[in-house]
């Protein structure tokens, strides 16, 4: 049916490419990589996600239940239109050197307090209930970049505590950008 | 199992919510409308009773079967998979990938980066620019994508998700006064798509909260 394994191309740091990294992780697909120096951040990550989903259906990353299921991508949604997009590389770019920080990490934070809001009806051990789902794998590089930015995580700690939890699972390891095939030397785990 | 009828909180103007309507209109879901002005009064959706409905303060949100739904992506594939008929999503997951697909591109790729607030913070000078530069990019790679996707409409000859971004995006770049010269694949589905009934009932002329100067 296919010829040859599934190709990703990929940035070590793009948050994009982490979280289907860790799809490919979780659900045991082989794949070759092919690093990609400058990527063009489009948030089509989640097409693929969904694809890798509906076709490698274990484990899965989105409950059964359609309430739960909209929760999921609701979070997911937040994340890859509502902040990711408005802090990643072309943008900053076009904002210029002095304001990039600030503009960052209003971006960041808008959508964290909504996040962290949203958490509190959603979240059990993870984003929504006690499974992984696309949420945690859209979560974890969105902290890492506000990490980045030097955001305060005072305010979320629901967000801090699920990434934590996230973190400790080998998906979200053997994926992290200071272990991938183009991470630079000086940031190599 | 439901009390009463689905609410969508919806400005007339705001093509994410534009996109839910169709998908309304085209499941045929009776649906009450509750009008956000995004810029009377300063911005009703910064209301704190707004933002207790949805912390993002954005437009669509949906109440709906018990739950609250934001996102316009996340609404309508919920409304896909609890009200199938007619579908929105093609069976073939391939197809369903490239219908994601491209409605990501036009919800994560375009729109936020064109949006009233982002507009704000640019500033008045730098918007049209910033605004036709963000609009111009993702349609010069949605152009490229249509050609091996498109049928009559984005992804082969039926309706999908991706048409309902496309529509709304497209009335946007308009308004942004965008050259549609290169884009001939995005002119064509646009125009066939808004002949269709649905697309003309959610259209922002013919809103509860169309403002009568622009009423159609």
């Amino acid at each position: 049916m296919q010829a040859g394994k599934p190709i990703l191309y990929s940035y070590f740091r793009s948050s994009c490419s982490w979280r289907v990294r860790i799809a490919l992780a979780l659900k045991g697909i082989d794949f070759e990589m092919v690093p990609v120096n400058l990527i063009k951040d489009g948030g089509q990550q989640l097409a693929i996600i969904e694809y890798l989903e509906e076709t490698r259906p274990t484990p899965r990353l989105l409950p059964r239940d359609p309430k739960k299921r909209a929760s999921v991508r609701m979070i997911s949604d937040l994340i890859a239109s509502g902040i990711q997009p408005l802090q990643n590389l072309s943008i900053l770019k076009k904002v210029g050197e002095e304001t990039q920080l600030t503009w960052a990490q209003n971006a960041i934070t808008s959508g964290f307090n909504a996040l962290e809001q949203i958490l509190q009806s959603t979240a059990g051990k993870y984003c929504v209930g006690d499974e992984v789902t696309m949420a945690d794998l859209c979560l974890v590089p969105q902290v890492a970049n506000a990490e980045r930015f030097k955001v305060d995580f005072t305010p979320y700690p629901t967000i801090s505590c699920i990434n934590k939890r996230l973190l400790a699972l080998e998906a979200f390891q053997v994926s992290h950008p200071c272990r991938q095939p183009d991470t630079p030397t000086e940031l190599r785990a």
